[in-house]
């Protein structure tokens, strides 16, 4: 794709659109054949690209670590086994410094969350043109393999929590206190419409803040692998320099998919933490 | 970069479906096998410890117990020799009154012999005087008549 067809922006363009399946206004249904066309679907289409390799990313997850599961011994560890309880093991440690109530399903998602969204941001290492090209080969036109760059993916999981968030306060303080606790603080009980805005916005912030951070990034990252592979079609000396771009980025950007499913798990715990706090004083 | 619903609901519950089956069949197994290795090496060190100790403890007694038997046959050869050196005394003594006593039998066997010999010479002299006298009265002596004389005579001797 890099080379030949279409100008640069294009080529951005192209790399940036997910494989949209929805009802066309003819009323037929099937895939979109540009942006436009996507955006003429409306609300009600699926990103079949990012559903894809979100689901076989999440899979690997599942079947790797089931599989160091289901042979856990107390005994001498295998090697699968081992790096199965490393991972756990760091998660059970950050959840349990973080998160001090009895809950058996807070531990199990931040670890969920990590490592399916590490392998989601993973796909991002995957030089840009590989898969595209790939899917263009077999047919299929539009290919972005990285879910976590799609911002319905990321809200998608960022709702899910602010779901439990709201779950947890109420089962915790029950409807009243859960509205007490926003409409009470910070300032006195007679300023409650302020409270309410202030801690109304707050609570808004949680799920976007979350969804669109792992966004954020993982677009950014994306944009900029892009970017520098534009160079490849750039001659011989921009060829080489796009090179040795893309595997400094890449390596900063092993770096940044791990702090940010880091982040998102972390901060989802944190958040659940805040859902379970009865205490009046915060 | 659009609002897709349909990726919106899929992705909530591909999650929540990931979220339970982690929740249910990854994190139990694996988070008890580690607690339980957790405990099982915790209860071997506590063990291994329990076993110095009990070596330390066997050690010093090991110690003692020796010390006490040096100390116990120190005493048994000090009452041998001490025993030893009482039976030589007790033999010396008994033999030195050993050689009184044959001492002493044999001097009176000698006194007894010699009183015998003085009786002899004692009778053998009263007779020779008996004799003599005869020779020298010519007349024999009545050993009736004179025997008192001759018997006086014989104890002067």
């Amino acid at each position: 794709m890099a080379s030949g067809e279409g100008s640069s922006a294009e080529y951005i363009q192209h790399h940036l659109t997910n494989l949209t399946y929805g009802q066309h206004p003819d009323g037929t249904w099937g895939f979109a054949h540009s942006a436009q066309e996507a955006q003429a679907m409306g609300l009600w289409t699926v990103n079949v690209d990012s559903m894809v390799w979100s689901l076989l990313t999440g899979l690997v997850f599942v079947w790797v670590f089931y599989k160091g599961a289901r042979k856990a011994t107390a005994g001498v560890p295998g090697g699968l086994q081992n790096a199965v309880e490393m991972i756990v093991d760091f998660i059970d440690d950050t959840t349990r410094s973080i998160f001090n109530y009895n809950n058996p399903l807070v531990a199990p998602m931040a670890l969920t969350i990590f490592v399916w969204v590490w392998l989601m941001n993973f796909m991002d290492l995957i030089p840009v043109d590989w898969i595209p090209g790939l899917s263009a080969a077999l047919g299929i036109h539009y290919m972005k393999i990285v879910p976590t760059t799609d911002p319905n993916i990321t809200m998608a999981m960022a709702f899910s929590v602010f779901a439990l968030i709201l779950y947890y306060s109420i089962k915790r303080k029950g409807v009243g206190g859960f509205i007490g606790e926003l409409a009470f603080h910070p300032f006195p009980k007679f300023l409650f419409p302020v409270n309410l805005i202030l801690e109304g916005v707050t609570l808004i912030a949680k799920p976007l803040s979350l969804g669109l951070r792992l966004f954020g990034n993982m677009y950014a990252g994306e944009m900029i692998f892009v970017l520098i592979a534009l160079m490849f079609t750039g001659g011989i000396f921009m060829g080489v320099f796009g090179g040795v771009l893309q595997w400094g980025w890449a390596v900063f950007h092993v770096l940044i998919i791990t702090l940010q499913a880091f982040i998102f798990a972390v901060l989802t715990v944190v958040y659940l933490t805040q859902a379970h706090d009865v205490e009046e004083a915060h | 970069m659009t609002l897709s619903l349909g990726t919106l609901l899929g992705q909530t519950l591909t999650f929540i479906v990931f979220v339970y089956f982690c929740k249910r069949f990854i994190w139990p197994p694996v988070i008890n096998a580690m607690r339980e290795r957790q405990t099982a090496i915790a209860e071997g060190l506590a063990s291994a410890e329990r076993a110095g100790k009990d070596l330390e403890l066997a050690q010093e007694r090991a110690t003692e117990e020796l010390r006490e038997a040096r100390g116990e046959a120190q005493q048994i050869i000090e009452q041998a020799r001490g025993r030893a050196n009482q039976m030589i005394d007790e033999a010396k003594a008994e033999a030195k009154e050993e050689g009184e006593r044959i001492k002493e039998a044999a001097r009176a066997e000698v006194e007894q012999e010699m009183n015998r010999a003085k009786e002899t010479l004692r009778a053998q002299v009263a007779a020779l005087s008996v004799a003599g006298a005869e020779k020298v009265l010519g007349a024999s002596v009545d050993e009736a008549k004179h025997g008192e004389l001759l018997s006086q005579l014989a104890g002067d001797l």
